[in-house]
């Protein structure tokens, strides 16, 4: 499952052998979180007029108790319990199995590809009511991941363009320039190869789609689109063509790697210098260190390369909002608290120290913590402003699919499967395609 | 028949008293899941309507779930992959933990206590934390086992590779099972046959082996079940290569339904039929292998 709770599972990869531990502790996690709700309920059933409410706040940000602290400290009269029962599309599914028994939190952290199906599935509530302050603090691209048909489902946290990270130490010793095309990338790719049979430009991960995915928003495709109220399907289309057949042609000229990302394998590669290149978030500084802890300072970050040269387009890859779900007693004060996260500027600046997001919030990118490089790239002190470039010209999907899920696995299991036994990835593109429009088919939604 | 004491009419109320708790929790744990699992699968989950859905709404399917089940093509080769895996999985771990018994049995080996231990230490790692742990072993990048030279995720190396961890973990138990029905021999058995003048391999072949039958079947019958649920070792090599998809076994799938697509309909019709078969797969495994015990001592 594709299961891209990619900050979460590169967590567990850092330390595979403890994965069974960490396991064992998300399921305690979901059964105290369970527990919290129970006592909120029992708390705040008088209703909210004044009275000392506590709503449950289920995320999987590291050091997030910090930032809870911070706002406890401040409300008396609301407090936040946190827990952490699990990460990414895992919390997905909890979330999914809490409403279904009635119990969820109040609060959840979703990633944007999620937020749709939990919208579909009346799991996470319309919060117009309670954000019309809010949300003027977002511009049109970064609210579009949160606001459907004019109802606000969540408040944006973070926003990741996709960027090209990249060894500025293994660059110079190998000759390479920083590619600003596509082609150039590939050249350099099959350079490397030639300089150091060892070494990959990057790898072809079929494990995460999250990159894919990204790509595929740069070079322009629409995998989902609202037409009135049926859906517009288009995984396969000419735009996600053009990358897959890119990346099939550096595959088969043995330019790129082709183990998946974020496994111990991977992570040791990255350390030791065997891949130069990672395609990723805004949010890989705070991935590196557990990645590849030997390689502070070592590397630089630049655009995407571009399909023509020039052009700033770039895809995203995670970001996540705020939400309140429907179970909540208190959905008032939920949004508050989430408007309060991810807008006011004590709770940003220690979210971008702490968790190094940079934030959704048009004031929040402007805050002075910013002006400050991420730990792990002291060499890089102007990382936000690069960061604040590129992110003009990100493009995500018009919308995300009420069934990413579906979606997600289908890449995992086509590409893997395309890798592993020499098939076209062309082919695995109408695999994911028919799989993701037969299962929105089957829950009822309308495709045109 | 030695004279007891006159039987009160309560005995007979007696022995449903003692199976009671096994009744219940076979009904609230088997029973009660089961059924619900019945009523899920015959359910499906509609959205409401509109391009978000507006929430969903259960709807009678009838046998719909289970139409789609038995034409999955997905689900079809995880069973071949299952049945491959077993191939493998149950002649290697009764085999070997049969010849570990026996080697161990012998009068002459020597640091017994500890070889025993040291095959059944495997056993008590948990199967997630031995998976990672051959991960490793088998990754080009980390394997100190020649994973650069040899592809353990490759097309049919893959098989073995699952397999290596699931025998490595199981040997250790079924070892002592028919162990332990070899000390329990009559040590005059072998005494006497080796009076008769039969050699040691006779000894194990003719006599040894024959009559700890019975622990033998039942360890084949234990892999046949673990060979039909095989889950964590797959599931755990997952994220390691391109080689394990997210439906490469039954139970992945279904676990895929359940917690990846959260369409518990599906993996509930699903679950129904797989057990089904592991029902009746299992009760064929331990009827052949009765009646050829029967057969034989005959």
């Amino acid at each position: 499952m594709s299961e891209t709770p990619t900050r979460r599972r590169t967590a567990a990869a850092t330390a595979v052998l403890c994965a069974g531990l960490l396991l064992g502790t998300a399921a305690c996690g979901g059964g105290s979180g369970g527990s919290g709700h129970d006592e909120a309920g029992g708390g705040g059933s008088g209703g909210s007029g004044g009275k000392k409410v506590t709503l449950t706040f289920w995320d999987w940000d590291p050091n997030m108790g910090k930032v809870v602290a911070t706002w406890n400290a401040a409300h008396p009269d609301i407090q936040v319990k946190l827990s952490n029962p699990a990460g990414g599309d895992q919390l997905v599914a909890k979330m999914i199995t809490a409403h279904a028994a009635g119990n969820g939190p109040d609060i959840a952290k979703v990633e944007y590809q999620s937020l749709p199906a939990l919208v579909a599935k009346g799991v996470v509530r319309d919060i117009t009511d309670y954000t019309g302050n809010t949300v003027k603090d977002y511009d049109r691209t970064t609210l579009s991941s949160a606001e459907f048909q004019g109802k606000v489902y969540g408040v944006p946290q973070d926003f990741a363009p996709l960027m090209l990270f990249y060894r500025a130490d293994l660059f110079k010793k190998y000759g390479l320039a920083v590619p600003r095309t596509w082609d150039q990338y590939a050249a350099e790719a099959r350079a490397l190869r030639g300089k150091d049979p060892a070494a990959h430009l990057t790898n072809f991960d079929a494990a995460d789609p999250g990159w894919f995915t990204g790509l595929a928003q740069q070079a322009g495709a629409d995998w989902w689109a609202a037409d009135g109220n049926s859906w517009k399907v288009d995984i396969d289309g000419a735009a996600t063509r053009k990358v897959a057949g890119f990346w099939q042609q550096m595959v088969k000229d043995g330019s790129v790697a082709k183990n998946p990302s974020f496994s111990p394998e991977w992570n040791k590669q990255m350390n030791d210098g065997s891949l130069l290149t990672w395609i990723s978030g805004a949010w890989a500084p705070a991935q590196l260190g557990g990645i590849a802890p030997a390689t502070k300072g070592k590397w630089a970050v630049a655009p995407l390369p571009a399909w023509t040269a020039g052009d700033p387009a770039t895809g995203i890859w995670g970001g996540s909002a705020t939400t309140v779900t429907t179970d909540s007693a208190h959905p008032r004060q939920a949004a508050q608290f989430a408007s309060w996260l991810n807008t006011d500027a004590t709770a940003l600046t220690e979210q971008v120290k702490q968790i190094n997001i940079y934030p959704a919030a048009t004031s929040g990118r402007s805050l002075p913590v910013l002006k400050a490089a991420p730990a792990f790239f002291p060499n890089q002190p102007d990382f936000y402003d690069r960061v604040a470039q590129v992110a003009s010209g990100a493009r995500s999907f018009p919308m995300w699919g009420p069934n990413v899920t579906v979606t997600f696995t289908g890449y995992t299991d086509a590409f893997s499967k395309a890798l592993q036994s020499g098939g076209s990835f062309s082919g695995a593109l109408t695999t994911i395609q028919r799989a993701s429009v037969a299962d929105m088919k089957k829950q009822g939604f309308t495709v045109g | 028949m030695a004279p007891t004491t006159a039987r009160p009419r309560r005995t007979s109320r007696f022995p449903y008293l003692l199976v009671l708790p096994a009744v219940l929790l076979l009904a609230a744990f088997v029973v009660a899941p089961g059924c619900y699992a019945l009523v899920l699968s015959l359910q499906r989950s509609k959205v409401n309507g509109g391009l978000l859905g507006g929430g969903t709404h259960t709807v009678f399917a009838g046998l719909a779930n289970y139409r789609d089940v038995l034409g999955d093509t997905q689900l079809r080769s995880g069973v071949v992959r299952m049945l491959a895996l077993g191939a493998v999985t149950v002649p290697g771990t009764v085999l070997l933990a049969l010849l570990f018994a026996v080697l161990l049995d012998l009068e002459h080996t020597r640091l017994r206590r500890v070889t025993r231990l040291a095959i059944f230490l495997p056993y008590a790692v948990p199967g997630v934390i031995a998976s990672l742990m051959w991960g490793f072993l088998y990754l080009p990048a980390t394997s100190p086992i020649g994973g650069d030279r040899v592809d353990f995720f490759g097309q049919v190396a893959v098989y073995f590779s699952v397999s290596n961890v699931v025998v490595w973990g199981a040997v250790g138990f079924n070892m002592i099972v028919i162990y332990t029905a070899l000390r329990a021999l009559p040590p005059e058995l072998t005494e006497s046959a080796r009076l008769d003048g039969a050699t040691e391999r006779q000894i194990v072949l003719r006599i040894k082996v024959p009559l700890v039958m019975p622990a033998v079947v039942m360890c084949t019958l234990f892999s046949v079940l673990a060979a039909l649920q095989v889950f964590n070792e797959p599931n755990t090599l997952k994220p390691l290569s391109n080689a394990v998809s997210s439906t490469w076994v039954p139970l992945m799938q279904i676990y895929d339904q359940a917690f990846g697509n959260s369409d518990i309909h599906s993996a509930a019709a699903t679950s129904v039929v797989l057990a089904a078969a592991a029902l009746v797969l299992s009760f064929l495994t331990a009827r052949i292998i009765q009646s050829r015990v029967q057969r034989e001592a005959e």
